[in-house]
This record gives C-alpha cells, structure tokens and sequence, in this order.
C-alpha cells in the first residue's frame, strides 16, 4: 500500500477508492448502453448484435412515423406514443400528488405528540414491500369480488371495475403509486422540517406573524431544497413506473395504463418475435429524455440552493 | 404561548406542544389515523385472507375473517360430510349434511337420523360456515415448492450483496468526498447519472454481458451487477463530507496508509450511514425481481420474489397459495421493519439533513 | 492496497467457479411446465427410466408457462438453457432443434406413431427431421355449465349449432338463471382462430402469406359485439393489455358465465377446482358457415442444438415415446395421446365420469379438424397474428381504437413481425 501510495501519490488514490464501483458500473450499466446503440441500429429478431442486419436509422423512423403527433392512433407505433402521453399524464399527476401528500404527513408527523415514531414507520411501511407485493396487495382489495366491492355493496351501491375501467384503472395506478412510495419522500420532508432552526418561528410569533406568513415566509423556502430533491427524485421514478403497474393492470384495460417502460419490455422481451431493435431505440429516446429532465432540476437546485443561501444571511 | 391567531393554520407550522387539544390536533389524529388504515389496512387484510380456503375466498361478498364450511361425520360415511342449511317444503329450516348432489337436486341427511334422506332443490340450500383457519395454505406450500430453497437463494444473495454493497459503495464515497484529483466531478456526475438508467433499458445488452462472463444462472449473477448502487455513494458521500478533515491530515501525520485511514477512522464514523445503506440494500435486494428473473431460470436458483410472480403469473392462479405465499415474502422485511424502524426513519432524516 | 488486490482476485476467481455448472456425461435437464400435473408424472417416469439406465441421470426443471413463453427464448439465443424442454411455440423456436434420428432406436416407429406432429417442429416444409416428441394433442373446443341450463329449462343445441344459435340459447340461459354472462374466450389468439375459421378465416392468401381476410373479420367483428353487449364480459380480453394470455377458468368455475371456449387441456382442471360443483360437459365446437372447428396444438418435449450429451436425451425421449409408457403417461395426465398407437388402442383413464365424457367429447373433435387449422397451427410464425389478435381486439373491446383500426393495425403488426423474423 505505502509503495503505491507513494508511487500514485495521496490524491490520485482516490481513483483506486473508486474504482471497484466503477468497474461495476461500466460492465453493467454503461457497456450495455453502448450494446443498445448497437440494438438500435440494427434489425432482425437475432439476439447477437453481430448477427443483426444493419438498418440505420430505420428504427428511429419508425417509431417517429406519425400523422399527427398529438393523436397517437395515426401513428405507425401507436402503443409507443400512447404509452409516451400516459407516462407524462402520470409523471405530472402522480408526483404532484405525491409531493402534496408528503408535505401535508410531514408537516402532521412534525408535531409533538404521543407515537409519533409508531406512525412515521407506519406511513414508511409500504415503502419495504416489493413491487410484486404492492401490486397484490391492492389487486387484491380491487378484483371484482374484493373487499372494496364488498363495502360499496353492503352500502347498497353496485360493484364497480376498479380495474377494468379506463378512467378507474389510471386512478388506481396513481394510488398504488403513490401508496408505495410516498414514505419515503414523507421522511425527507420531516429531516428537512426539523433542520428549520425553532428561534425562526418564535421570532416570527414574537413578530405577530399569522401562520400563512410564518409557513410561506420560513418553512416553504428552508423546505426548498428538500422540496427540489422529492421532485427530482419523484419525477425520475415516476418516468420509469414499470413493477407495480404491470403486476396491478398488465397495462390494461386496453392501453390504458401502459407507460414507456412496458412497451420496451414488451416490444423486447414479450412477444414471441422480439423486436430488439425497436426496444431499444425506444430506450434511447427514454434515456435522452430523462437526461434532459434531471439537467433542467439541478440547474433549478442549484438556483434555490443560492436562494436559501440567500434567505440565511438575511 | 398559546397563540392568539385563528385556529386556522396553526397546524401548518411546528410548534411547541399545546396544552389544550384544539380542532387542529383532532384533524392531525385523524389524518394520521386514516393513514394507518390505508398503509396497513390493505396488507392486513391479505393476511386474513391468506387464511381461506379456495371456496371461502371466492366466495362474495368476502367476509373478513376466513370461513371454512362446516363438515360433519355422519356414521356410514368414511369422509365427513359437508353441512347446509336446508329450506324444507315445509317450511322448516334445518341443518342437514349432503350426500351428494346431481344436476340441480341435493340430495341430503340428518347426521342423527341419517337414514331418511332429504331431496332439495340446490337453491334452497346455503352452505353453514365456522371459522376455520387454512393453515394447509401455508404448510402445502413447503411441501408443493422447493421454499427453503427459494428462501436460501434469497438470503444469500441479499445478505452478499448488501456486504459488497456497503464495501465497493463506502470506498467510491470515500474518494469522492476526501480526495481532489482531476476528474473527481465529473466520476461523481457519471455515477449519479446512472440513477436516471431504468433497468428495463439495458436488460437484453444486460443479459448478452452477463451471460458471456458466464455469470448465467448463478446467484452472482444477480449480486455482481447490483453492487455499484449510485444512491448508496450519494448517501455514503454526503455523510462523509461532514467528517472533519482535521482526523484524516493528523492521521497521515501518523503516516498512516490510505487504506488504513479508511478502514480505521472513515469507516467507523460512517456507522449510521453505512447502517441506512445496509437496510436499504437488504430491502433493494430482497425484493428484486426483474434482473433476477432474466438471470435465473434453474427453478432451483429462483429466489422467493421469482417463486411468487411466477405463481401469479401460472396458467392456474390459486389464490390461495398465492396470498400464503405473499404473506411469507413480506415477512422478514415487515420483522426487519418492526425493530429497526427508529433507525430507519432515523437514519434517513439524518442523511437527508446533511 | 495489495491485500484489497488479492482479495478481489480471490473472490472474482470463486465467483467464476461458483457460476460454472459442470453438466457431467450422463446429465440431461429437462425443463417442464405443467397444464396440470405433466411434470409431476414426468418425474416419476424419469426416475424409471435412471433406474433402467443407472448411467444417465435426468434433472427435471419444473417451471411455471411465463418462463417458457419469456425466458427459453433469451435463454436458447445466448447460447443456455436445458437440454430437452416442454414449449407450445412448436414452431417459433425450431432454430434451436436437434435433430435426433441418430439417436433414437427406430426413426420409423416414430414416424408411424407421431408423423403428423412431427412436421410442426420443423424448421421448414422440407425438413424431415425429428426433433421432439409431443407430449399431448390438445384441441380447442367449448366447455358448457349444464346445470344452469338444466336450471333454466332450456334445452342443449345439437352437434350442428351455429355460434349464433348458442350465443342465443345461452343468453337464455344466462337470464333466467342470473348469471352476467352468456360465452367466454381465453384472451388467446389461439383460442379465437377456431371460430374464425368455422366463420370462413383463411388466415394465408395465394401466395401463403399471413392474411385477415373477411372470415377472420366476420368473427372479429361477431365477438366485439357480444363484448358490448354484455353477451361475453369485457374483462378477459379488455381488461389487460398487450397480448398478455389470461384465460376465462375462474369466469367459468365460479358460475359466472354459461359456456367458455378453451380445449382439452383443462380437463384435469375443471376436474380439481369445480368437481361436483355443478355439470360441466364439453360440446361439440359450434359451426359457421365454413366448418365446425377447433384448432389443434399441445406442448411437446423438444430436444436442442446445445445439449451436450445428444445420446441419453435420444435414449429419454425413445424411452417417453414408447407405448407402455406413453400410455401411462397419457392415463396418469388425462390427456389426448398424439401417439397414433396408443389412440387406436384406447387409454384406460382413471378419472371421473365427468372428465371421461368430456375427454371423449374432445377426442372425437380431431377428425372434425379443418385443414387450416393443422396449417395455421403448424406455421412456424403463427404467434406473428396470435398475439397482435390478443392485443389489438382487445384494445377494440376495451373501447380504446375501433374494429376497423384494430382490424387494421392487426394485419400491419403481423407483416412488421414477419418481415423481422425471416
């Protein structure tokens, strides 16, 4: 070690920390990608991208051939773009919801009261379970004859599709979603909430400050960053739903529930002809996006971070 | 420090205990109580329901706790006989036991008296139930599966992985947070932006790597890919760059080694982090699921989230297995959940804090 | 840094050996599903065949259908996977056959016994290769609650009933007993081309390309309006997405709808879970104006290119396809023998009078069999319009595009999965 060191130099020894886990990273991660450049311009159903036909762009063109872009059943690939506007609806819906969610439990699980760790485990608990469980769960509770049916129909009402109608099936999605994960953003928010120093607030009380003033004048900006890191984090996650949904509708009723990871997966791995050059082009367009996505939210933490700095000081 | 302004919003922000219970404390119990019957309730309710045989559980509308028809030895039968509840053409309504039933007529006993028999149509006839718990649920299952094998391939792999993990994801962090050379960043930004790679993307060019090192259907073939977490460096990093660089330059004072200097002081001080990252991979690595299922096809190899989906998945869903099933699956995490929980929540408020 | 060095030496070198799986001489595995319990006999009869063969020992892999239908193929590709194995896409994945006539005892006897089965593992029409044996003949047909018909009073079609007519009687039936629905599909491909081709479908033109010609679309078209109006219920083929398979068996054993269209292979089945629950019987397939038909299929035990040991998986197979074992296998799994022997002598089945009927119901079925049928089962890409049939209608029935679009759109699917897999 000391000759290595010696030889390396101190600093440059961080690369030999590092390495492992890059190692890791680049046979994993980012070897397959340049494997799926590969795929994409390729053809065939052959598994070896060296047996595979080269196509060019061909894959790209046709996942783009549409009549018009906002109708997706004028498309050549209708289930890719249905599954792109699906994603967006839900992405948008789904973390809106959640980041709402999250704060109003943060901000009740911040209170002083009896259990308060007892409840933070248990809005943390479906965070622990596997997506398979999740969606079992809830599939189960939702089938035709669950117990959701039971309730409404000892209420009188009649049994409903929850997940067999197009508008139902969505809803629920966004639920199960929601119900999986909020935990564990909840928590981020509570960490965020208790860094906010108390003199804050009782200087705003001794101010007469009201309790808007005091939650938008000081906990809404000090809980920025938090804020910024739950919708990154939520945003990312939301664009690659995949586990749960598919357990839960298999995409279904319909199409209704398919987002862009289910169409890659099944236009690469469940059909009986595997269009690898399909998925994977499609992968592309996901990564590319995704990228675009977490630049745009670091350029937006980097500015609130400067704003808390900012609101310190002051 | 009761505050004069309106009830209102107060709840909003934090506050000091309040004597008196106000409608704001009301609204927080309430919420907080809907909270845990919305997070357990449904996961409770599976687990009642695991406990039912075939017939009660399709049965509908469900009721919540697990019914089994009643049976009872009549003399003259081997088996015991299933009991109704029989609406006689007089009238009468009384519990009889079935022999057996063609088309729509039933043909039934008194388990007394059985040699009169009674001839009732099938819709005048509703099954007697009792609590009965399907215990064959859970116990056929070890015998139809191989669960023990299942459920070592689980553990080894989790408990494997999550030491490689914590190994492989403390030195990056080490080196990204407590050393400065060229490049330092842009490694950092490279492995963050992995986070942002579903896996589902590089799954075929996945498989194609993994299968020509030869790693096919080998539990390392699940573990080696599954090491270089970018969230457990971002954690492990962020924790790391509190550590005060005054230990790290007194100990190369000492002329320690690098690696000394890790090992010795980074790691120690880490603790709670290293602790959160281990609970998170423990929870990561149990409930893979879709990387498993690519790698591994021996169904000796499958691990228990493979065992389940692929009963969910069966041409034949019995449910009934299906929800046992389920329920063991969750069950380590909810023990492991049930005694770490403070060091859990604790562990990720600390670190979000930093 | 040096001990670190070594260390991850060591563990990478275990870790290779770990993953290396030495299949000895003498080794065979067979993956297997079950329809019912196949693979459970099959184990029993491997273990006799180890004891008569103390040199071979033979590993069954059970596995549940998704990871046939999903992951032998990945796996096949890279070059992995099992030696013999039990797949429904007989055709799809004929590139990683074996050919096995060198080493099997007598290539007549199984061209006597299997010869029209054996041409649906063949890579192509000219092939006379053997390269699996088929562990069951399975046909498609309905199967029919009797006692809500008994209950409503209504009186069973004949032989030669149209769909109509049975969509009609069933209805009744569904009525006056208040059960939601009347007839249910498998969301299958497969399943639907049997009415398709009872209506007239083709499926190939002139020149023996997949086509949706007006046979197919007059069906299409009759199941989307029993969809709407509540005749079959929107859920099984509505309610998921892509081509996913979902059949109707807890639709039909739990009395919620009157007939359901499946195939024989669900006999052991409707044995276990209804029982004496209520009558079910199987029916005659009902007629259209081109033919009374179902489609033929049933899984077989195919052997692979990469095996190692070519000899003993010929040795198994000779083994499972010889008569007295053949037979037991056929009686113990209360299925269909594809072996023309063992149909003419008949299977002494231990079952239950309910399953005996229905067998014999489904048995007399297969000289009922139209020509497309054995030609569209036997077309190696037959899964290019099975599975955009699945998806697409049910995307029609879920009320997400028109008929006509998914009509459409089911042709255009088939052609782009063609054109890939040539």
């Amino acid at each position: 070690m000391r000759a290595l060191q010696r030889a390396v130099g101190v600093p440059r020894i961080g690369w030999l920390f590092v390495a492992p886990n890059l190692l890791i990273l680049g046979l994993f991660t980012f070897l397959p990608i340049v494997i799926d450049f590969a795929y994409a311009f390729t053809g065939g159903a052959e598994l070896y991208p060296g047996r595979r036909p080269w196509v060019g762009g061909e894959n790209f063109a046709t996942l783009f051939d549409c009549g018009n872009y906002l109708d997706p059943s004028t498309c050549r690939k209708d289930l890719f773009w249905r599954s792109i506007f699906n994603t967006g609806k839900f992405a948008l819906v789904q973390v809106g919801l959640m980041v709402l969610f999250s704060l109003i439990s943060a901000l009740v699980l911040n209170r002083r009261m009896a259990g308060r760790g007892f409840f933070r485990g248990v809005f943390f608990y479906p965070v622990l379970l596997s997506p398979v469980v999740v969606a079992l769960v809830w599939k189960w509770v939702l089938q035709r004859e669950g117990v959701l049916n039971a309730l409404l129909a000892s209420a009188g009402a009649s049994p409903v599709g929850w997940l067999t109608d197009a508008g139902w099936a969505f809803f629920w999605v966004v639920f199960v979603s929601i119900w999986a994960h909020m935990g564990f953003y909840t928590l981020i928010l509570l960490a965020g909430l208790q860094a906010i120093p108390r003199d804050l607030y009782e200087a705003a009380e001794m101010d007469s400050a009201s309790p808007w003033r005091r939650f938008s004048r000081i906990t809404l900006p000090l809980l920025m960053p938090n804020l910024i890191v739950v919708l990154v984090l939520g945003l990312i996650r939301a664009v690659q739903v995949f586990d749960e949904v598919f357990v839960l509708t298999g995409g279904g009723p319909g199409s209704a529930t398919m987002f862009i990871v289910q169409f890659i997966y099944q236009t690469g791995f469940a059909e009986s002809i595997r269009l690898y050059g399909l998925a994977a082009a499609a992968s592309l367009v996901l990564a590319l996006t995704l990228l675009v996505l977490t630049l745009v939210q670091l350029r937006l933490t980097r500015r609130s971070l400067d704003n808390r700095a900012v609101s310190r000081d002051a | 420090m009761a505050s004069t302004a309106p009830g209102g919003l107060r709840w909003l922000v934090a506050r000091r205990g309040v004597a008196r219970a106000d409608w704001t404390d009301w609204l927080s119990w309430g919420y907080l109580l809907l909270g845990v019957l919305l997070m357990f309730g449904p996961v409770v309710w599976l687990v009642l329901s695991s406990f039912k045989t075939p017939a009660a559980l399709s049965e509908f509308p469900p009721r919540l706790l697990p019914y089994g028809q009643k049976s009872v030895a009549v003399t003259g039968h081997a088996d015991p006989l299933p009991v109704y509840r029989v609406k006689l053409p007089d009238g009468s309504v009384r519990e009889l036991a079935e022999l057996h039933r063609v088309g729509i007529q039933s043909t039934l006993v008194d388990p007394v008296a059985p040699e009169r028999e009674y001839k009732v149509n099938i819709r005048d006839r509703e099954p007697v139930r009792e609590l009965a718990f399907a215990v064959g649920n859970y116990t056929e299952i070890f015998g139809k599966f191989s669960f023990g094998t299942y459920l070592w391939n689980s553990v080894f792999i989790t408990v494997v992985a999550t030491l490689i993990t914590l190994l492989f994801n403390a030195m990056a962090a080490f080196a990204l947070s407590k050393y400065r050379f060229k490049g330092r960043d842009a490694v950092f930004l490279l492995i963050i932006s992995t986070l942002m790679i579903p896996p589902t993307i590089i799954l075929v060019p996945n498989f194609l790597v993994v299968s020509e090192l030869g790693l096919l259907n080998s539990l390392w073939g699940v573990i080696w890919p599954a090491v270089a977490t970018p969230t457990g460096v971002f954690l492990l990093r962020q924790y790391m760059l509190t550590i005060p660089d005054e230990l790290i330059d007194a100990a190369r004072m000492d002329n320690a080694s690098e690696w000394r200097i890790f090992w010795r002081i980074i790691l120690p001080l880490a603790a709670p982090a290293l602790a959160v990252l281990a609970i998170f991979s423990v929870m990561w690595r149990w409930n893979d699921f879709l990387w498993p299922l690519i790698v591994l096809s021996r169904s000796e190899k499958f691990t228990l989230q493979l065992a389940l989906n692929a009963f969910q998945g069966e041409l034949t869903t019995q449910w009934h297995y299906l929800l046992a099933m389920t329920v063991i699956t969750l069950l380590p995490v909810t023990l492991v959940f049930a005694f770490l929980q403070r060091h859990i929540t604790a562990g990720i408020a600390s670190a979000g804090i930093k | 840094m040096q001990r670190f060095a070594r260390r991850l030496a060591v563990v990478i070198a275990l870790s290779t050996l770990a993953a290396a799986t030495v299949v000895g001489a003498g080794e065979i595995r067979v993956q297997c599903y079950s329809d019912g319990n196949e693979c459970e006999v099959t184990q029993d009869l491997a273990k006799k065949f180890e004891a008569q063969n103390s040199d071979v020992k033979v590993t069954i892999d059970k596995v549940p259908y998704k990871a046939v239908l999903e992951q032998l193929p990945v796996q096949l590709a890279a070059g992995e996977g099992p030696d013999i194995a039990r797949v429904t896409d007989l055709g799809g994945l004929s590139k990683y056959y074996l050919d096995i006539t060198p080493y099997i005892k007598d290539p007549k006897y199984w061209e006597a016994n299997f010869g029209k089965t054996l041409p649906w593992m063949r890579p192509s029409p000219s092939d006379k290769g053997i390269y699996g044996m088929m562990t069951q003949l399975t046909v498609t047909g309905p199967y029919v609650n009797k006692t809500l018909f008994e209950q409503a009073n209504v009186p069973l079609p004949g032989p030669k009933a149209t769909w109509d007519e049975w969509a009609e009687a069933t209805r009744k039936v569904a009525k006056a007993t208040q059960v939601p629905f009347a007839i249910a599909f498998d969301r299958s491909g497969h399943r639907f081309a049997g009415p398709a081709i009872s209506m007239g479908a083709k499926f190939f033109d002139a020149k023996g390309e997949l086509v949706v010609d007006d046979g197919y679309k007059a069906m299409a078209k009759k199941f989307y309006e029993w969809n709407k109006d509540g005749t079959t219920p929107k859920e099984v083929w509505g309610g998921t997405g892509g081509s996913t398979y979902r059949d109707a068996f807890e639709e039909f054993a739990n009395a919620r709808v009157v007939m359901y269209l499946s195939g024989s292979w669900q006999i052991k089945r409707m044995d276990t879970q209804i029982g004496k629950k209520f009558d079910w019987i199987a029916v005659p397939n009902p007629c259209g104006p081109a033919a009374c038909t179902g489609i033929p299929g049933g899984a077989a035990f195919v052997a692979l290119k990469r095996t190692k040991n070519p000899k003993d998986v010929g040795r198994f197979l000779d083994f499972l396809a010889s008569e007295p074992v053949y037979t037991e296998y056929m009686a113990r799994t209360e299925n269909i023998p594809a072996h023309e022997g063992v149909a003419k002598k008949g299977v002494d089945y231990k079952i239950s009078p309910a399953s005996r009927a229905a067998l014999s119901t489904f048995v007399a079925e297969v000289p009922k069999l139209s020509p497309v049928a054995y030609q569209i089962q036997g077309y190696r890409l037959n899964r290019a319009i099975f599975n955009p049939t699945a998806a697409r209608l049910g995307q029609a029935i879920a009320g997400e595009i028109s008929l006509d679009d998914a009509l459409k759109r089911i042709a255009a699917d088939a052609e782009e999965q063609v054109k890939a897999a040539k």
